[in-house]
């Protein structure tokens, strides 16, 4: 198991300034084997009783249940037993089968799953609304997991897998526990930013299958901005052709993109792509002639481009189909439509955006061009029956939104994000957020802890606003991040968002939350996922992918 | 929203305006890394071909074929110049490509010998139609060579291979230039280990500081007392480096010219030590009696040096390197004052109260043990803070302070005439957001006042990832290419490499050579490489 160095952890979280001595300074600080009292559960599951009663796992197997209304025709369960069953017992081991002794009294022989609603949603997608409960009970002969929709089974089953451990002769046991578990919040999310480093899709479905061993269920897919434009769009090929870092090896074609929904799908999580305007679209522009503001330099074009030109007619047509085909390639009932950091010095240099702003009467408030653009892109999204999300420039400016827009808060600090917070839900809008969780932001030592403490409920607000925060989302911008270093860059950083989120609001322990933390990093290890050491420590099975 | 900073807004078009200028610049000798010493190349440009494509020895090489260090790296170079090369067994092919000679010329037979603090690396290149002349002093020189060699042969648009009419006259700036892994706070598989070894060549490092043990774990097995990893490792089977590990990585070091410095750190930093040598640390007391913990190692008992004796006794012959790390640093001197016997030890000594002087007693007992096993030692800057007495071949390793002040441990350190090796500037574990490679980039090592006789005392420096939170999850990307931006003010020419911005683009192209050769090096910026990462 772990060896922790609990004390120090704290100690060097707060004296990460320093110059750095070549071997930490650690005073009467033993190594402490400390394991929690909830073993490796990550995260925190709402209602847990357990006890010492250990089973072991003889010719075990994952069913389903007599009465369950999903069958062996649901493929996201069928496929989740044999992930499962693979993380606990390895692929390709024949569990049990040359035993020739019975089953125990202290054996456990299967797990049962069972769907207890009449439509189990396992041919549909997630969805903001879906129902992701669960009931586990771990007693003999067989456990139980019971959910009323796939959604929540497959929460189950990862929770079950983390139950699971091994014995000092290395035999699998589980001890006798019941859980009632369900999200705190509805949308966990992690964005990926595929636009300033291409992702390999391999990347991005190794960090799927890691979201779902923390139970986040939201992929914000950043696909594209200023720096590359890798989605291949059926209706505007240039924009990939001539916007991408290289258009047949760093693009995302129709069929990469069905297998990341697909794939997450299975894992029960939704895919939200962003494709955010009118700023950040610097790559949009080569492959679309005319939809980017020509800025100038006195009284001539000077070559170079700003955000979209919202002065077209040409611009909106685009818009309109764009959209159009992004709503029937991404199924998820949202999309992300960006709006922020508008740069207006090149909307300002240019005499025709002028005239423009003087025939509508804005005068010199860019602000309202910027409202009068993302006011019919709304209203083009909309016609494609998706709701929307934004960041949160776009509700700051005043724009006209539809009731269940959802604002996504990613500035400020700790004040600021705050009072940003309630002053989106006093408006009565759904809001996400994002600020304390940066991930891309490093610094040396732990900060990880820094991510656990922040609360997105945390706001002066009644209940009925605090209602209306559905979630948070932890990013990990691409600027300095590819597939050489951002699985390890996220893991288990990120983790420590994805208890915020789902567990309950007082599961706050820190020293207790470091150790199920360090043991779910390493279960992450074993099961391939590079996820980086929290502190000095081992684990049993190191990385071997090197 | 990528932008919480204000500033950052301004540097997109900055770097996409360095970006241009890779693009036209790539396919230049320019890109190579660490810079050459000195380069000249023109535009005229040689088709290669991997079927026509041959190395041998020069008919005055001391070095001829059998010669290991040599073969072997043709062998490895042959790969890394042509990476898309499949080797074509049973194809018939009658190639009208015209053949390329790589002649190496080495003025010693050093094949079977080891890298040490005073073999020359330095080597002369041309590069001319039909034929490459390489020419060294030694086969560790033509290792060298053969890298830039690897970095000169790039990849048109359509695949196939060139190299420019180049002349290259080069050698290190600094005859040492380290990496230091820890595997003490977290174990490196054998694995990660090698993989760090091929990266260091890359970036003509030389010198492995392997800091095998410290407090959280003891993973070398040592023969002579092998209760040291049973008990001090995390895990006695797996978490351990066994005898034949430790000549693996000796070996691979060796085949790229790279020495391989231990450090077996004490008395501090040896809480590990403790779990399977019993009386080896000193006890502290509390209120009178021992409290159940354990500090330095114990200076006061003739047990301890018994150990000492046989355990560097063991290390030196195991490791082949003239140098030993003694480490010496960090001591806390509280549990050797809590301890009666400690200190009734200090008065027969006539220490008075000064622990400084029980920790130079202790260090000096450790490195007369070195010296007479015929090592030279090198000790961390407390050593030397603490006690100016010491041998004058020892070797100070400065690791703390500022520029300011290391500068000055710089000026007092080499005008008492001892040799410096300098770290402080580079402790990569140190990670913050953003290009922190331009800060290892532009440190001026020899920028204190100090004659030139001084200034040769600096043999050179050290980059170093402590492992309080790496692993073999996150070593590499974390690794490189910020080691290699060391690596290029250790080795080249600093006046030729005072300009970071001008180091930019080329520092780009070498971290997707390395990419390309398997090495996860993270980017240092936007962008993309050709050939991206194809692991997770």
């Amino acid at each position: 198991m772990l060896v922790l160095l609990k004390f120090v952890v704290l100690l060097l979280a707060l004296g990460s300034g320093q110059a750095r001595q070549p071997h930490v300074v650690v005073e009467d600080a033993e190594p402490v084997f400390e394991p929690s009292k909830f073993g490796s559960l990550w995260p925190l599951p709402q209602k847990l009783k357990s006890t010492q009663d250990a089973f072991k796992l003889t010719s075990f197997r994952i069913v389903d249940a007599k009465d369950s209304s999903a069958g062996p025709s649901c493929n996201i369960l069928q496929n989740a037993y044999r992930r499962y069953y693979e993380y606990m017992f390895g692929a390709g081991q024949k569990q049990g089968v040359f035993k020739l002794r019975r089953s125990g009294p202290s054996d456990l022989t299967g797990l049962q799953v069972w769907i207890t609603s009449a439509d189990s949603e396992c041919d549909g997608y997630p969805s903001v609304k879906s129902d992701e409960s669960y009931e586990l009970s771990v007693i003999q002969p067989f456990a139980v997991l019971k959910a009323p929709k796939v959604w929540g089974a497959l929460h189950g089953l990862e929770t079950f897998s983390q139950l699971v451990y091994e014995d000092e002769y290395g035999a699998k046991s589980v001890n006798a526990t019941i859980i009632t578990d369900f999200p705190r919040f509805k949308h966990r999310g992690i964005l990926l930013d595929t636009s300033r480093h291409f992702l390999p899709i391999k990347v991005i479905l190794a960090n799927l299958e890691t979201m779902a061993m923390n139970k986040f269920n939201v992929f914000h897919w950043h696909i594209v901005d200023d720096q590359s434009f890798p989605y291949l769009s059926r209706t505007f090929p240039q924009l990939s052709q001539q916007g991408s870092y290289h258009p047949y090896t760093h693009v995302y074609t129709p069929a990469d993109v069905k297998m990341v929904i697909e794939f997450a799908r299975l894992r029960g999580i939704r895919v939200v792509p962003e494709f955010d305007t009118p700023g950040h679209t610097q790559s949009w522009g080569k492959g679309q002639p005319d939809l980017l503001t020509p800025c100038y330099s006195g009284p001539k074009p000077s070559g170079a481009f700003g955000p979209v030109n919202p002065i077209l007619n040409t611009t909106y047509d685009f818009m309109t189909q764009f959209f159009k085909e992004i709503s029937t390639v991404f199924p998820d009932g949202y999309v992300h439509l960006g709006g922020d950091e508008v740069d207006f010095t090149c909307w300002k240099s240019n005499p025709d955006i002028q005239r423009f702003m003087d025939a509508q009467g804005f005068g010199q408030d860019y602000s309202k061009l910027e409202s009068f653009y993302i006011q019919k892109l709304l209203d083009i999204v909309t016609t494609t029956k998706k709701g929307y999300m934004i960041w949160q420039e776009v509700f700051d400016n005043g724009v006209k939104l539809k009731p269940d827009t959802i604002i996504h808060v990613w500035k400020g600090n700790q004040q600021q994000y705050q009072s940003e917070m309630a002053n989106v839900t006093s408006s009565g809008y759904q809001t996400l957020l994002s600020t304390p969780w940066y991930l891309n932001r490093i610094s040396y030592g732990q900060d990880w802890n820094v991510f656990y403490k922040a609360d997105p409920q945390d706001f002066k607000g009644t209940e009925k606003q605090k209602a209306l925060v559905i979630g948070g989302e932890a990013c990990l911008w691409g600027e300095y991040v590819d597939a050489t270093n951002l699985t390890p860059r996220l893991w288990p950083r990120a983790s420590a968002v994805g208890e915020r989120l789902w567990s309950s609001k007082d599961v706050t322990d820190i020293n207790d939350a470091f150790n199920r933390l360090s043991a779910h990093r390493c279960r992450m290890v074993e099961r391939g996922i590079p996820a980086e050491p929290l502190f000095s420590s081992y684990c049993q099975r190191e990385y071997k992918g090197i | 929203m990528s932008a919480v900073s204000s500033g950052q807004q301004t540097r997109p078009m900055y770097y996409l305006l360095l970006l241009m200028i890779l693009q036209l610049g790539l396919h230049t000798a320019e890109g190579v890394w660490p810079l050459p010493q000195t380069l000249i190349s023109s535009t005229e440009r040689f088709p290669l071909s991997p079927q026509a494509f041959y190395f041998g020895y020069g008919r005055q090489s001391a070095a001829q074929q059998g010669c290991s260090v040599l073969d072997e790296a043709f062998k490895r170079y042959f790969s890394l110049i042509f990476p898309d090369y499949t080797s074509a067994y049973g194809i018939l092919r009658f190639s009208t490509d015209k053949p390329f000679t790589v002649e190496v010329s080495v003025d010693r037979a050093d094949c079977d010998g080891y890298p040490d603090e005073n073999s020359s690396e330095r080597y002369n290149m041309s590069v001319f139609a039909g034929r490459a002349s390489l020419k060294a002093e030694t086969v560790w020189g033509a290792l060298r060579g053969l890298e830039t060699l690897s970095q000169l042969v790039y990849q048109d648009d359509f695949g196939s291979y060139f190299v420019n009419k180049t002349d290259i006259e080069d050698f290190p700036r600094f005859q040492f230039r380290g990496i230091l892994l820890d595997t003490s706070r977290h174990y490196l598989p054998v694995q990660a280990i090698l993989k760090t070894l091929d990266a260091m060549a890359y970036s003509k490092f030389n010198v492995f500081h392997w800091h095998i043990v410290d407090d959280p774990s003891f993973p070398y097995q040592s023969r002579t007392f092998p209760m040291l990893s049973s008990k001090g490792a995390f895990h006695p089977m797996t978490h351990i480096y066994t005898q034949s590990d430790v000549r693996r990585v000796i070996s691979y070091a060796r085949m790229r010219g790279i020495r391989v410095l231990p450090e077996f750190d004490s008395p501090g930093h040896t809480k590990s030590w403790g779990q399977g040598q019993p009386d080896l640390l000193t006890p502290c007391y509390k209120g009178g009696i021992p409290s159940g913990t354990f500090g330095p190692v114990n200076p006061a008992l003739p047990s301890t040096y018994q150990f000492m004796a046989a355990l560097f006794k063991e290390v030196s012959s195991v490791f082949p390197d003239s140098y030993i790390h003694l480490g010496g640093d960090e001591v806390d001197f509280s549990c050797w004052k809590s301890n009666p016997y400690v200190r009734a030890f200090m008065q027969k000594m006539g220490f008075g109260s000064d622990f400084t002087k029980l920790e130079a007693f202790y260090m000096e007992k450790i490195v007369n043990i070195t010296s007479a096993l015929n090592k030279t030692s090198i000790v961390w800057q407390d050593v030397f803070d603490y006690h100016e007495r010491i041998p004058k071949d020892t070797v100070l390793h400065i690791w703390k302070g500022t520029p300011a002040s290391y500068h000055d441990e710089l000026s007092r350190m080499t005008k008492a005439g001892m040799r410096v090796v300098l770290a402080a500037p580079w402790y990569i574990n140190h990670i913050s957001y953003g290009q922190d490679w331009r800060n290892y980039y532009t440190v001026q090592p020899l920028n204190f006042s100090g004659t030139e006789e001084q200034k040769k005392l600096v043999i050179g420096g050290e980059v170093c990832m402590w492992g309080e939170y790496v692993d073999a999850t996150n070593l590499t990307p974390r690794l490189w290419p910020r080691a290699s931006a060391a690596a290029e003010r250790l080795w080249s020419d600093e006046k030729q490499t005072s300009n970071v911005d001008k180091a930019f683009p080329r520092l780009q192209d070498f971290r997707c050579k390395l990419v390309r050769r398997g090495i996860q090096a993270e980017p240092l910026y936007v962008g993309h490489c050709k050939q991206e990462y194809q692991g997770v």
